[in-house]
């Protein structure tokens, strides 16, 4: 069996092209498996980006057939076509072919402030042994968010980011629920803040494309919704409420 | 290369990423078309201060098929704009999209769920409703 | 103001709207629709002081929403200082001038024939 790939060529020097390759495939074979082949035996100079293979490191997504994937995740079986279309994500920076500059995408997931900022984690103690005691509920609120793998699909898709640059889009709008909803925090009030402005959440409307290619099961758009109720005043977060278990060594 | 944002085209796309997409895109757009309307509705009829006469001439012109297409379609926006809208006031407000847990391959989104679009074909069947039954009555005259 | 104070407001004059302009289109129904229109039964409508208020309701919530839908549309398409300042400002005196306007109709129409 063989397929054909045609992949989008881009260098800031040449511009963009078109370049199609026959590749073998079996049913087992990922479109990251063929553009790998075409790597090692057709072409030497297609850049691409990926580390796992595993759909766990986030790195190798792309425009397959016109829709965000995961190369590594996504089977040329299962796409029911003689030809796949590889093309770079959109909303993102194109550095050369299939490869991509993410500086934007992280530098919203850090304005998110993606960490716990609770006063008694502070480490100065260091004889002293301390650790928050959640109950499985008090997980079961973040944990799906926490499964994001950073790998921008959702950013690829959502139609705010498409025009909006200054939008953080649904990753790091699903991250900033994550870490306010989670019981060790205590920043919620500082956190809604940061999110409420003419460019913050109010620029999601639910299309919900986020969630329909999230590849972790992260529903980006429950989150951004979920966030938003704090922010009407639906839902209301009490200050952090985990427990905190101290023992020293 | 500087942003390759997908851009308008990506902006006003309707179809590849399902039913909610879908929703998405004629809220926009029969909120811009509902916004002319308005626009339009208010200078039309600010003619009944100019007299009767400046009233019948108005509704002659737009008493007539095409305006009766017109009004047929903005009944149609205004419906779908209306009840798509109060379940974005819910869903917006984080009601009715379940509860986050641990998901499980395959990994059908909560947010997604049937309700969610059940919700959006039931404020197009509204929407289409509404339509014929003020068609009925704007061409049953 | 505060983006979700913006919002919250937008989230209201749609909840407020649907109901005001189900009331004004029910004028249209309690009689035959096109009697509805005719011009003495019209000014009738301006002439009963609960449905001028409906109707002078109908304008500001309307015109706010719209008019802020509007705005949400064109800070989406463009972002710069420029653009978004100068935008906000067309739509807050587009929505301004739609509610004087038709201030202005329903004031004169509820009068007509008295001066
Ligand atoms: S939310 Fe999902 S699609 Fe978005 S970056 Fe995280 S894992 Fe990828
Ligand atoms: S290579 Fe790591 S996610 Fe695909």
């Amino acid at each position: 069996m063989s397929v054909n790939l045609k992949i989008l060529r881009y260098s800031p020097k040449e511009g963009k092209r078109y370049d199609t390759f026959e590749v073998p495939y079996q049913r087992w074979t990922t479109v990251l498996d063929a553009l790998l082949y075409v790597k090692a035996y057709v072409d030497h100079s297609l850049a691409l980006r990926y580390s796992c293979r595993m759909a766990s490191c986030g790195s190798c997504g792309m425009l397959i057939n016109g829709k965000p994937r995961l190369a590594c995740y996504t089977k040329i079986s299962e796409l029911n076509s003689n030809e796949i279309i590889c093309e770079p994500l959109p909303n993102f920076p194109i550095i050369r072919d299939l490869a991509t500059n993410f500086d934007r995408f992280f530098t919203n997931h850090k304005n998110m402030m993606p960490y716990i900022i609770n006063e008694k984690t502070d480490r100065k103690m260091d004889d002293i042994h301390r650790e928050f005691i959640q109950k499985p509920d008090e997980v079961e609120k973040y944990l799906q968010f926490s499964y994001c793998i950073k790998c921008g699909l959702c950013y690829a898709a959502c139609p705010t980011t498409a025009m909006d640059k200054e939008f953080p889009g649904p990753q790091a709008l699903a991250q900033m629920y994550r870490y306010m909803i989670d019981s060790r925090d205590q920043a919620s009030r500082k956190r809604l803040e940061i999110i409420d402005n003419r460019h913050g959440i109010w620029r999601c409307h639910f299309a919900g494309s986020c969630s329909n290619v999230c590849p972790k099961g992260v529903d980006p758009a429950l989150g951004i919704q979920l966030l938003r109720s704090y922010l009407l005043g639906f839902s209301k977060k009490g200050e952090e409420k985990a427990v905190l278990y101290i023992s020293s060594h | 290369m500087k942003e390759n944002r997908e851009g308008i085209k990506g902006w006003l796309r309707p179809y590849k990423y399902g039913l909610p997409r879908f929703a998405y895109w004629l809220q926009r757009w029969t909120g811009v078309g509902l916004l002319v309307y308005f626009i339009a509705h208010v200078i039309e009829t600010s003619n009944i201060v100019n007299g009767k006469i400046a009233w019948d001439k108005m509704l002659e012109l737009t008493q007539t098929t095409q305006g009766h297409i017109i009004l047929t379609l903005v009944i149609g926006m205004c419906v779908f704009h209306a009840a798509n809208g109060v379940r974005l006031y819910f869903a917006e407000g984080g009601k009715g999209l379940g509860k986050a847990g641990r998901p499980e391959y395959p990994y059908n989104p909560l947010s997604l769920n049937n309700k969610m679009k059940a919700c959006i074909w039931v404020s197009i069947a509204l929407a289409a409703l509404a339509m014929m039954y003020g068609a009925s009555i704007l061409f049953g005259e | 103001m505060r983006e979700s104070n913006i919002m919250k407001i937008h989230y209201i004059t749609g909840i407020s709207a649907i109901i005001l302009v189900a009331i004004h289109i029910m004028f249209r129904l309690i009689m035959p629709y096109g009697a509805s229109l005719e011009y003495e039964n019209v000014i009738a409508n301006y002439k009963n002081l609960p449905y001028t208020i409906v109707l002078e309701l109908v304008l500001v919530t309307v015109a706010i929403h719209g008019f802020n839908g509007l705005r949400i549309i064109l800070i989406e398409l463009r972002q710069g200082r420029v653009w978004e300042k100068s935008m906000t400002w067309l739509c807050i005196i587009g929505a301004a001038s739609i509610i004087a306007y038709g201030t202005r109709t329903i004031i004169l129409a509820s009068l007509t024939g008295e001066v």
